[in-house]
């Protein structure tokens, strides 16, 4: 198979139409079994009760923030590099579901800090960097958004996705750099989780959900935007 | 389930269901104004 062939923006158009309802129907029959083991099979925490709950929520939602930027990314540096329209294209449709996934992943958190920690919000390291994962997104979408030329907006918000990739690893190792209120990773490659496997189990469905969510959606928006461009 | 509990959970449930379903609101919108 040749996967150049889907390099071209006219070659991708008609397979992201034909994937992205498949990707959609994923994310609902996932979210549908992950809310399940996660309201009705896993059990109560022993030490927060039921407000764990929102744990099935904010983890996959920041789990995706961070990699939804990384693939961004790639691919901006890739149209930076290889000047492919169809590159610049992924990179602007993967921004808004980045940025919303990372507003979830504050929003979900404060929520689930005013009873755990006392406070709905604290410039802690990992927060503040999530914040600033969130502006870089904003940043990226608003600098495109200026440059009338999409080739220039391309390079230009490449540029910005390229020095934001700093930000990841500031966030993933936050807590393990700084003395922070917010607590370790729920699951290391390592240690392995630290949580009961049911809890694990619907946690692992609902970031596969986002995940297949991101993708369906991604893929619809790259067509409107493919349309937008090469009209 | 304490009710302070049940009132957490449900607001950040919301706002994600809501925030999720305005994102494909707004893509479905953007996607009829360019077919035309």
């Amino acid at each position: 198979m040749n996967w150049f062939w889907y390099a071209s923006p006219q070659t991708f158009y008609p397979l992201a139409g034909r994937m992205a309802p498949w990707f959609g129907i994923a994310a609902a029959i996932l979210a549908a079994a992950g809310l399940y083991v996660g309201f009705l099979v896993a059990p109560t925490d022993a030490q927060q009760g039921e407000v764990y709950r929102i744990i099935f929520i904010h983890v996959p939602a920041a789990w995706l923030s961070m990699f939804i930027y990384l693939v961004l990314a790639f691919w901006a540096a890739l149209g930076l590099a290889f000047h492919t329209r169809l590159s610049g294209m992924m990179a602007s449709a993967l921004a808004p579901t980045g940025a919303l996934f990372t507003f979830i992943a504050l929003v979900t958190g404060s929520l689930w800090g005013r009873p755990t920690w006392g406070t709905y919000w604290v410039w802690d390291a990992r927060l503040t960097s999530e914040l600033v994962l969130l502006f870089l997104y904003l940043g990226f979408m608003a600098l495109q958004a200026a440059i009338d030329d999409p080739r220039r907006a391309d390079k230009a918000g490449a540029l910005l996705a390229i020095v934001g990739v700093v930000n990841i690893p500031i966030i993933h190792y936050s807590v393990v750099w700084w003395n922070s209120l917010h607590q370790g990773a729920s699951v290391s490659v390592t240690r392995g989780a630290s949580m009961a496997p049911l809890m694990l189990w619907a946690m692992l469905l609902m970031a596969l959900a986002f995940w297949m969510y991101s993708i369906a959606v991604s893929l619809t928006r790259v067509r409107c935007i493919i349309r937008e461009r090469e009209a | 389930m304490s009710e302070q509990h049940t009132f957490f959970i449900a607001w950040a449930y919301g706002v994600t269901a809501v925030a999720l379903v305005l994102e494909v609101i707004f893509l479905l919108k953007r996607k009829r104004e360019t077919k035309t």
